[in-house]
């Protein structure tokens, strides 16, 4: 009897049941497509931190270079002697990133004995240029041929015997990474993912091995079991693995990135992860006085630092969003308990003829709530399905959305930009503490916005809720009306 | 006696002033009596037939059925006692016009609680009775006036209540069906020794009444008894 009179009930006044149940879903439906696109901000910001500074790290530590060190790469260009003009050459140099000062692995080991600090690695970032071309000819004096090689050459000259000629020089620059192979859960290994090959294992501190960034693989066709000669040392190349920015574009063992630097027995930055996320702020200021005059970045300082479309989206899904999300509630439950309230009105002589009966008011408040139940259900069904095809909508055109961090305005000096179009310098061409050295920092992220299961499921009990509103207020009504009026109402 | 009424009156608050609908009303009906309240409009028939059927309370006096006092019950006892003991007939049939013929007389038996099964056969039991088995499946509006009012009756006796109770059952039906509805209340009268209150402006519907009452102003102006006594006419206003 109670189904059968609620579903007649609706079929009957479908047109109203269907008004209702669509005015609920277009609620729904907005609140899941803002959800799901607050949710996309959210893991695109996360993505993007999690790219700069690795998964499992909650705080990174660096300390600037003194001024005066560093500075320009230098080359050893002389001929030498008047024979080798002419000739090849090459020259290959890897340094320690430019303006990152270098630590001493016994910071690491003293970050690592603070309370609150679950674990700390050290980490060695390395910038490596190749450099190979042919000497230089003093035309004139030896050869006249010297002109054609200069061809492709922009002159200045206007004309003279003496200039000297240059052919091009090819210039490669790459990123190096060395990491604490004993714990991979932290420091710029943790924020990518495996494609081919393996990583390393813990035993590998002082394996001739690397692992490689895919963009950095396929532009330069390497693939796993291939050896690569970085500084005169030849390394196999064991694993691709797959990250969003391509910071860096080889991963190698800590000491063998110490080796071929000549730094030995120092890193440039150093990953903590605290206990607990509570333990973060105490940490940092623990870190502070144990390593004097270091950075200390943690997650949210960096996602302070964000700047760009990125964190407008972000800014806008939390504000506005959350108030978009409510009026549209507000609206749906409140054309819903408007409609159901005026079904009512037009039952009086129905539900006064049950009472007279002898129906009790809840059995007859429970047939409107039942009615509200199924329009609600029905709504939040429609809504979901509505506000998923808006977000494949969002999917199928995914927006770029742009992360800056750090300063900006300053100029990426660093030495691999100078040369532009370095390879494997993408977009993001930048170590994983750009950022904390106060250096630009440009990632693109693709907005999508993922349905979660509970989110469908909050978005099916709001619809739910909305509905019983309308129920309780049209059922509260109907449970107001006197039986007396059944016997009068002729209408 | 089902029903004794000692001093009713009722006063509807209209706005400012106070409407006296009934005005000190004594008046007793046995089991198994035939009545007929008879009165213009507006005179207060509805308002005595609903402190009879408990959907309303007397604003003084006392209206006793079964010797318990209808003005001192609670609202969910009257609920209760409207779900057993009465059957309401009304003018415009008040069936639900969603629920097919035989749903609607199964409305009647959700008070009592019946498995499926059980409402579904006294609910045809009742409709054949009333020579509407073949209607059962009928939505209202696919009913004539006089089957709706049928399927309305057999509502109200499928749970064989003390008393039917019927405001102008015949007000919108047309002279022919009007005398099928009288014939058939007679019918249960006679036959079972149903006891009917019907309220009515119509002679031709308290004609085959016991006993007749006249309502002038909410107040009872004239009662004449003996249903074997010649029916004379009662004068009408409206
Ligand atoms: N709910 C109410 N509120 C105010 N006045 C009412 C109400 N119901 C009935 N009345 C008044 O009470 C009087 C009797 O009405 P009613 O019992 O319906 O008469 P009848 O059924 O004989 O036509 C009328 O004057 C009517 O206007
Ligand atoms: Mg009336």
């Amino acid at each position: 009897m109670f189904l059968n009179y609620l579903f007649r009930e609706l079929r009957h006044r479908h047109r109203q049941a269907v008004l209702t149940a669509l005015g609920l879903a277009l609620g729904i439906c907005l609140v899941v497509t803002v959800s799901a696109s607050a949710g996309g901000v959210r893991s695109a910001q996360n993505q993007v931190l999690h790219s700069l500074y690795g998964v499992g790290t909650d705080i990174s530590v660096t300390q600037s270079a003194k001024s005066g060190s560093g500075g320009a790469q230098q080359f050893a260009m002389n001929p030498g002697s008047t024979k080798k003009q002419g000739q090849s050459f090459a020259r290959d140099r890897v340094t320690s990133t430019m303006g990152l000062a270098l630590l001493s692995t016994t910071k690491v080991t003293a970050v690592k004995s603070l309370s609150g600090v679950s674990s700390a690695v050290g980490g060695l970032t390395l910038s490596s240029m190749h450099v190979s071309g042919h000497f230089a000819k003093v035309s004139g004096s030896t050869s006249s041929s010297a002109s054609k090689s200069t061809s492709a050459q922009p002159s200045t000259s206007s004309s003279g015997s003496a200039t000297p000629s240059q052919s091009p020089i090819k210039i490669s620059s790459f990123t190096i990474a060395g990491i604490d192979v004993s714990d991979q859960t932290i420091g710029p290994l943790s924020s990518t993912t495996l494609t081919s090959g393996r990583t390393f294992t813990s035993s590998e501190t002082s394996a001739k091995v690397v692992v490689i960034d895919a963009a950095y693989a396929k532009q330069n066709s390497i693939v796993v079991g291939d050896t690569m000669k970085i500084s005169g040392v030849s390394f196999k190349v064991i694993g691709i693995r797959k990250s969003a920015t391509s910071s860096v574009d080889v991963y190698m063992p800590l000491l063998m990135a110490q080796t071929i630097s000549g730094e030995t027995g120092k890193v440039n930055e150093i990953y903590v992860k605290a206990t607990s996320a509570t333990q973060i702020a105490t940490v940092k200021a623990e870190i502070k006085k144990t390593v004097s005059g270091a950075t200390v970045t943690t997650a949210q300082d960096l996602a302070n630092q964000v700047s760009g479309s990125l964190s407008s989206a972000s800014k806008l899904s939390s504000s506005l969003g959350k108030w978009l999300e409510v009026a549209a509630l507000i609206s749906a439950v409140a054309v819903a308990s408007l409609l159901t309230l005026s079904g009512v009105g037009r039952r009086v002589r129905e539900f006064g003829t049950l009472k007279a009966i002898g129906w009790k008011s809840r059995r007859i408040v429970s047939q409107v709530l039942g009615e509200a139940l199924i329009q609600g259900l029905a709504g939040g069904a429609i809504g979901v399905a509505l506000g998923y095809a808006a977000t494949r909508l969002i999917g199928a055109f995914s927006p770029s959305l742009q992360a800056t961090v750090g300063a900006s305005g300053l100029p990426t000096s660093r030495a691999g930009s100078f040369f532009g179009g370095a390879p494997g310098a993408s977009s993001a061409g930048g170590g994983p503490g750009d950022a904390l050295r106060g250096l630009s920092h440009t990632v693109t992220v693709y907005l999508h916005a993922p349905i979660s299961v509970s989110l469908v499921a909050v978005a099916i009990a709001l619809a739910v809720a909305g509905g019983l509103i309308a129920g309780g207020l049209g059922g509260w009504r109907a449970a107001r009306l006197s039986p007396a009026d059944a016997l009068r109402r002729v209408d | 006696m089902l029903y004794e009424l000692h001093g009713v009156s009722k006063r509807y608050a209209q706005s400012k002033k106070k409407v006296a609908a009934l005005h000190d009303v004594d008046l007793s009906i046995d089991q198994g009596e035939f009545v007929a309240i008879q009165g213009s409009t507006g005179s207060g028939k509805t308002t005595l037939l609903q402190m009879l059927g408990a959907l309303d309370r007397p604003t003084s006096g006392s209206v006793l059925f079964d010797g318990v006092d209808l003005a001192g019950m609670k609202e969910s006892e009257l609920t209760k006692l409207r779900g057993r003991a009465f059957g309401f007939i009304f003018q415009a049939f008040n069936l639900i016009p969603t629920l097919t013929a035989q749903e609607n007389v199964e409305t009647a038996l959700v008070p009592l609680h019946l498995s499926a099964a059980e409402r579904g056969a006294k609910a045809q039991a009742a409709l054949a009775e009333l020579g509407l088995a073949e209607r059962g499946k009928h939505l209202p509006a696919e009913l004539s006036g006089g089957e709706q009012q049928r399927v309305a009756i057999a509502r109200a006796l499928v749970r064989s209540p003390r008393v039917i109770l019927a405001d102008e059952p015949t007000g919108n039906l047309d002279e022919r069906t009007r005398d099928e509805i009288i014939a058939l209340l007679q019918g249960l009268w006679q036959s079972r020794g149903q006891t009917i209150i019907v309220v009515t402006h119509d002679t031709h519907v308290a004609a085959p009444a016991s006993r007749r009452f006249l309502l002038d102003d909410g107040a009872v102006i004239s009662a004449d008894a003996a249903a074997d006594r010649v029916v004379v006419e009662s004068p009408q206003r409206d």
